[in-house]
């Protein structure tokens, strides 16, 4: 059997804490992580940067038949998510049955990104979830249902 | 010195069935949420499991007190339901938390009590200075076989503790375990779903362990229920802890706070340390909470615990038991079989 073990393990600082990397001279923050500025080029001044994960719902779909590993997960949400600290990312919304609004504030969740049937690994990593009530902060209104978009 | 509780965090699926609904579907009556006392159970969503209960559960733990994940040095992952057979869970939660890479790991089985075991673990690297915190974590994704009376209370959840020597939310005065060879429920290796002795679950098994290692600690301590504001007692359904909260002579109103079970099911490993996060989200500094747990094979552990001044420092810094509770969305048994990948029976 083939495994896709090794490149996983490779990532799972990025997919597990959402690591990547900030530029110090110009301020910019990059996921995935990056070895270079591509604003400042030699004069980038790189280091580690772990995300906390809250961002926006800027585009989302729901998705109803996926391959074989996926399908008893659908119908579920895609969204691409702009992290509060700048970058874009795809990622899956859990726990969101009325259906996924763009705008909607999300926060970051450890689930099972995937199994390698029966015998293989389990990924593990980093889903979004809707921000409970109370902590809802930034451009919520607005907002349209998006489902069927993308 | 001194030893016990740092910090404590929860974490509880979201989704919920009502035992009424799981009757239902097997022709069962309505009297069985009140024979049971237990009224609604956690599911776990698809992409959930022991780990990932662990994780958030870690992770809420971490936030509530504030402590650098650096500091861990053993994490004991106590569960019956690990994701792998081999491959510790202790592992992924160690990455998942950004704990350093020099700590001791190792999962835990003992039936449902297999968190306080891995408390007691901690406890005794910490006192012997060993190590300067340890994370013991109780967590679950337990299931019945269907149709068979345990899916009417396996549940979802789990809880986590840091313990250590400074800063202490909870002192751990002492601790007393009681343990003999009952085959009073199993799980052979290999099989999906657990055996068990029917009533001889009762008597022989729960309520001889949680009584011997409870008694065994007061006498130990020389303390009497009376001593306690707070009891929290293993939680198979909802009719045991509160018989044998009244066999032991505890009241109703000590074992309140803790008594989850009704709401969200039996969370096996996370069942009892569930109950003393509910605990510990409602006690107020210098009050005592006497804690026993109950795993089959069996065994009990049960601990005397004193409230810090600290307790109200680190309260909100994390969602209590009661926040998760609430935040439920409720399946139909149809959902629930997908939820649980439901194929086999
Ligand atoms: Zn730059």
């Amino acid at each position: 059997m083939t495994t896709h073990a090794p490149r996983f393990w490779r990532s799972i600082p990025q997919r597990y804490n959402l690591k990547g990397t900030h530029c110090k001279r110009c301020d910019e923050y990059y996921f995935p992580p990056r070895n270079l500025c591509p604003n400042c080029r030699r004069g980038a001044d790189l280091e580690e940067h772990t995300f906390k994960g809250t961002g926006t719902v800027i585009t989302c779909t729901t998705i109803y038949s996926a391959t074989e590993d996926f399908e008893r997960m659908t119908p579920y949400h895609l969204a691409i998510i702009q992290l509060d600290e700048g970058p874009k990312v795809t990622g899956q919304i859990v726990s969101c049955p009325d259906g996924v609004k763009m705008g909607m504030r999300v926060r970051p969740v450890f689930r099972i990104l995937g199994k390698e049937g029966e015998r293989g690994i389990i990924y593990y990593g980093t889903k979004f979830a809707p921000m409970p009530k109370d902590e809802e902060k930034g451009p919520t209104k607005d907002s349209a249902d998006c489902s069927g978009i993308l | 010195m001194v030893l016990g509780i740092i910090s404590y965090g929860v974490y509880i699926p979201r989704y919920r069935i009502r035992v009424g609904e799981i009757a239902r579907v097997w022709g069962d009556g309505d009297d069985i949420s009140e024979n049971l006392n237990v009224f609604e159970k956690s599911v776990p969503d698809l992409d959930e499991d022991a780990i990932t209960i662990a994780v958030e559960a870690a992770r809420n733990a971490l936030a509530r007190a504030d402590v650098d994940p650096a500091r861990i040095g053993a994490i004991y992952a106590g569960s019956e339901s690990h994701p792998y057979a081999v491959k510790p869970t202790g592992t992924i939660v160690g990455q998942a938390i950004g704990s350093s890479t020099s700590f001791t790991a190792a999962d835990f089985e003992f039936a449902c009590k297999a968190g306080t075991a891995a408390i007691q673990a901690c406890l005794g690297l910490v006192g012997s200075h060993l190590i300067d915190i340890g994370l013991a974590i109780g967590s679950d994704v337990s299931q019945g076989a269907p149709g068979d009376m345990l899916e009417y209370t396996a549940a979802a959840g789990g809880a986590a503790y840091l313990i250590g020597s400074d800063n202490l939310a909870a002192e751990i005065e002492s601790f007393y375990s009681f343990t003999t060879d009952t085959p009073d429920f199993w799980r052979r290796e290999g099989m999906p779903y657990p055996e068990h002795g029917g009533r001889f679950t009762g008597e022989p098994a729960y309520f001889k362990h949680v009584t011997s290692a409870a008694r065994g600690l007061m006498e130990r301590l020389g303390t009497k229920p009376e001593d306690y504001d707070y009891a929290v007692f293993h939680q198979p359904n909802g009719k045991f802890p509160i018989r044998v909260a009244r066999k032991l002579g505890f009241t109703r109103e000590q074992i309140a706070p803790g008594l989850v079970v009704p709401m969200i099911g039996n969370t096996y490993s996370g069942s009892c340390l569930i109950g003393l996060a509910a605990t510990l989200d409602v006690a107020r500094p210098g009050e005592r909470i006497f804690v026993t747990s109950f795993g089959s094979g069996a065994g009990s552990d049960a601990f005397s615990i004193r409230v810090t001044d600290r307790i109200d420092d680190i309260r909100a810094g994390a969602p209590s038991v009661r926040e998760y509770i609430k935040d439920a969305e409720y399946l139909d048994y149809a959902m629930y079989a997908k939820h649980k990948g439901k194929l086999r029976i």
